[in-house]
C-alpha cells in the first residue's frame, strides 16, 4: 500500500526527522516523491518479471523504530559463527543495539570506524552527507527510495587507507518476535580505503517466524587498490519479505569479492551491483540459494565493466524443492571502452521436486570488441545412476540424496575464504533438506 | 545363498533377461560369460537394484529373502555389492565420507554402533594395502579425476570394507591393464571366504586366470545357454562365442 508509507513518510518528516539537516531533509523527499510517482514493481517491469511483490505491496507494515530492549548476548550464538571475538555491530528489529554489540574494535587506533547510522547522522552528518546516496542512485527503483524516505538506522563501516583488517566485521540484523507486521528500512554504508584488505559480513537473521519486512540498501566504496570482501547472509524468517539491493562502486585496481547465501524468507529479493569504474578491477560474485515450500527467492546481479583490463566471475547456485521459485537474473554489460574485459558467469539450479520452478536469465551486453566473456545456466535433477550407486553401497535413499544436493552447492561453497564462515555456511547447507549435520 | 528362478527383465520395451535361473551357495565362484547385449551386465544391475531395469518375472531369493523387492540400500545391507562397470563419479564428496556413510549405514542396519573418523581410518589402513591405494585418494572426490584402474580399485576398497555375502563383480577387468587386473584379482581373491560368495561377469577368460570360478555360466540373448566348469571358460577362449549361440532370429 503505497499510501500507508506516504503517511509513514509524513509522520517521520514533522518528528524525527523535522530537525534533520537539509540535505538529508532533501534526500528523503526525493525518496517519497520517487516512490509515490513509481510505486511498487509489478511483472511488466522488466527486471521485476519473475517476481510479483504482491504479498509486499499489498500488505501494511508499520514502521519498526523503537529500540529494542534487554536481550541476552547468548541469543546471538546462531548467528556468530563461534566467534565471539570479531567486532559486531548488531540491529534489532531495524535499530542499533548496543548491549549486543561489541564496541572494542580492534584498529580503532588505525582509524577503523564501525557504528550505527542514527548516530552518525546525528554526530557526524558531515560524514553521512559525503556517503549516503553517493552508489545508491535512487532513479527508478521503488524499494530504494522507499529506504530513502525511510530509513532510520544501519551501518556505518570505515576501513582507512592501508588497514588491513585481521578478522571479519559482521553486521547483524535481528529479527524478533517484536517484528511482526514491521518494517525496516535499513541504510549500510561501507568504505574500503585505498589499498585496504577487510572481510564485511552482513547478516539477515530471526528468531521465531515473524511476518515482517525488511527494506535494505548498502552502498559500498572500494577504493583504489582496496580488497573488500562481502558475504551477505540471508537466513530470515520463513514468514518475512526481504529486499536488499547493493550497491559497490570500484575504484581502479580494487577487488570486490561477494557471496550471497540465501535461504530464508518468504519472499525475498537481492540485488547485487557493481561498477567496475577503474581500470584493472576485478569482481568476484557468488552466491547460493536454496529454498522449499512455498519460498521464493529472486537475485539479480548487474556487473558493470566501464573500464579496460577488468575482470569478472560470477558462480551462482540454486537448489529448489517443494513448490519452491527461484529467480536469477545475471547481467554482465561491457562498454565501448571496456577493452581486454574477461568475463563468466555461471548459474547452476538443481530441482529436487516436481513442482519446484527456476527462471534464470544469464545476460551479456557487450559493446567493446575485444572482450573474453561467457555465460551458461543450467537446470538439473539429482543424478539417477549417482543415486543408485550411492544406495547400492547401502546408503539410504534419504542420505544419497542429501549428500547429492550438498556435494552439488559444495564447490561454491569452497570459494567462502573465511573458514568459520565456509564451515558454518556448509554445515547449514547440509542441513537444510533433511536434519543432518557432518560432513567433510 | 542365491536362488534365482526363471527370471525376466527388461529396460524400456526391451526385453533383455529371457528366463534366467541361477543357483549360488556359499564359499562359490560363479563366472558369467557371454557376447555383447547378452544380458549378462543385466542380470547383475537386476540383482543390485538398477532402477534402469524393470523386473517382468521370476524371482531371486537370497538366504531366505525375496531380494527383487528390496530397495537397492536394503538389499547392500543384506551383504549384496556390485562392483560398477563404470564406477561413479560423484563430485563433491570426499572418498572417504562416502565409504564410512556406506560402512556405519550397513553397521546401522545390523543394529551395530556407527565407527568414528579416526577408528574408521585405521580401519582403512589395511584395506588401502590390500588394492594398492594410497591414503591419499581417500581426500579425493568420489572417483573425480581417477584413471580407469584407479577407479576399479576403489570398487574393490569399497567391497574390502563393506565386507559383502555376495560380490558381484560388473566387467571388473574392462579396460584394466595386466597390473591391474592382478591387483583387482587379487584383492577379489583375499576377500574371498567360505560365507560368502562371487559373481563374476566378464567378457574375457583373461580375468578367469587370476579368479578362478568353481562354475562357469554362457548368456546368449538373456537365457542361460550352457554351464560347466571353469574348462567351458577355455573353451570359449579357443572357439569363441559362436558354437553356442543361435542367431537371434531362430529364438523368436
Amino acid at each position: 500500500m503505497t499510501a500507508a508509507y506516504i503517511e509513514d513518510f509524513k509522520s517521520l518528516s514533522s518528528n524525527g526527522a523535522s530537525l534533520e539537516p537539509k540535505w538529508l531533509r532533501d534526500v528523503r523527499r526525493e525518496g517519497i516523491e520517487r516512490f509515490a510517482a513509481l510505486g511498487f514493481p509489478t511483472p511488466r517491469n522488466e527486471d521485476w518479471h519473475f517476481t510479483s511483490v504482491a504479498p509486499i505491496s499489498e500488505a501494511v507494515f508499520n514502521p519498526l523504530r523503537s529500540e529494542a530492549g534487554r536481550i541476552a548476548r547468548s541469543t546471538l550464538d546462531p548467528f556468530t559463527f563461534g566467534q565471539s571475538d570479531w567486532p559486531r555491530l548488531v540491529f534489532v528489529n531495524g535499530r542499533y543495539h548496543v548491549g549486543l554489540s561489541t564496541l572494542n574494535m580492534p584498529g580503532a587506533k588505525e582509524g577503523l570506524r564501525v557504528r550505527d547510522l542514527h548516530t552518525v547522522l546525528h554526530e557526524e552528518p558531515a560524514l553521512a552527507m559525503n556517503m549516503l546516496g553517493k552508489i545508491s542512485p535512487v532513479g527508478d527503483r521503488a524499494f530504494t527510495a522507499l529506504n530513502a524516505a525511510l530509513m532510520v538506522d544501519g551501518a556505518v563501516v570505515i576501513i582507512p587507507a592501508g588497514f588491513e583488517s585481521a578478522v571479519p566485521i559482521h553486521l547483524v540484523f535481528l529479527s524478533d518476535a517484536n517484528a511482526a507486521k514491521g518494517v525496516s528500512h535499513l541504510r549500510n554504508l561501507i568504505f574500503a580505503g585505498q589499498h585496504s584488505k577487510a572481510t564485511v559480513i552482513e547478516s539477515y537473521v530471526s528468531l521465531g517466524d515473524s511476518h515482517y519486512f525488511t527494506n535494505a540498501v548498502t552502498e559500498v566504496s572500494v577504493e583504489a587498490g582496496a580488497t573488500l570482501t562481502h558475504y551477505k547472509i540471508q537466513r530470515e524468517s520463513q514468514r518475512a519479505f526481504h529486499v536488499h539491493t547493493i550497491d559497490a562502486k570500484q575504484e581502479r585496481d580494487s577487488h570486490y569479492v561477494s557471496f550471497s547465501f540465501a535461504t530464508g524468507a518468504a519472499l525475498s529479493r537481492t540485488n547485487i551491483y557493481t561498477n567496475l569504474a577503474g581500470e584493472g578491477c576485478g569482481a568476484t560474485l557468488n552466491g547460493l540459494y536454496m529454498a522449499d515450500d512455498e519460498q521464493h527467492v529472486d537475485h539479480q546481479t548487474n556487473i558493470v565493466h566501464a573500464q579496460p583490463n577488468c575482470f569478472s566471475r560470477e558462480i551462482y547456485k540454486g537448489i529448489l524443492s517443494g513448490s519452491a521459485h527461484g529467480v536469477f537474473n545475471g547481467k554482465v554489460y561491457v562498454h565501448p571502452i571496456a577493452q581486454k574485459t574477461d568475463g563468466k558467469q555461471t548459474n547452476n539450479n538443481l530441482l529436487l521436486s516436481e513442482h519446484a520452478r527456476i527462471d534464470t536469465k544469464p545476460q551479456l551486453e557487450i559493446y567493446a570488441d575485444d572482450v573474453r566473456c561467457t555465460h551458461g545456466a543450467t537446470v538439473g535433477r539429482l543424478d539417477e545412476m549417482a543415486l543408485f550407486y550411492m544406495k547400492s553401497r547401502g546408503v539410504s535413499a534419504d542420505k544419497a540424496t542429501r549428500l547429492l544436493t550438498y556435494a552439488f552447492a559444495a564447490d561454491v561453497l569452497e570459494t567462502i575464504e573465511v573458514e568459520a564462515v565456509r564451515a558454518e555456511l556448509e554445515r547449514a547447507t547440509l542441513e537444510r533438506f533433511t536434519g543432518a549435520s557432518t560432513a567433510e | 545363498m542365491l536362488e534365482i528362478k526363471d527370471l525376466y527383465a527388461k529396460a524400456g520395451d526391451r526385453d533383455i533377461l529371457r528366463g534366467i535361473s541361477l543357483s549360488v551357495a556359499a564359499g562359490e565362484v560363479h563366472a558369467i560369460m557371454g557376447p555383447n547385449g547378452s544380458g549378462k551386465s543385466t542380470l547383475v544391475q537386476v540383482l543390485a537394484g538398477n532402477p534402469a531395469y524393470e523386473v517382468t518375472g521370476g524371482s531371486a531369493s537370497f538366504n531366505g529373502k525375496d531380494l527383487l523387492s528390496l530397495p537397492p540400500e536394503e538389499r547392500a545391507q543384506a551383504g549384496v555389492f556390485l562392483a560398477f562397470q563404470y564406477p561413479v563419479e560423484i563430485p563433491g564428496v570426499s572418498n572417504a565420507y562416502f565409504l564410512r556413510s556406506a560402512f556405519n549405514s550397513i553397521r546401522q542396519a545390523r543394529g551395530e554402533d556407527e565407527v568414528d573418523p579416526l577408528d574408521f581410518l585405521d580401519y582403512m589402513e589395511k584395506k588401502l594395502e590390500l588394492v594398492d591405494m594410497d591414503i591419499e585418494m581417500l581426500s579425493r572426490s568420489v572417483n573425480m579425476g581417477f584413471s580407469g584402474g584407479e577407479k576399479k580399485r576403489n570398487e574393490i576398497l569399497q567391497m574390502a570394507v563393506l565386507e559383502p555375502k555376495l560380490a558381484l563383480l560388473d566387467e571388473t577387468d574392462s579396460g584394466l591393464d595386466i597390473d591391474a587386473l592382478r591387483i583387482v584379482a587379487n584383492g577379489v581373491n583375499t576377500l574371498k571366504r567360505p560365507d560368502n560368495a562371487t559373481i563374476v561377469v566378464t567378457h574375457y577368460q583373461r580375468l578367469l586366470n587370476y579368479i578362478v570360478p568353481d562354475y562357469v555360466h554362457v548368456l546368449a540373448h538373456g537365457r542361460m545357454v550352457k554351464s560347466g566348469d571353469k574348462s567351458l571358460a577355455l573353451e570359449l577362449e579357443a572357439k569363441g562365442y559362436d558354437w553356442l549361440v543361435e542367431p537371434q532370429g531362430a529364438l523368436a
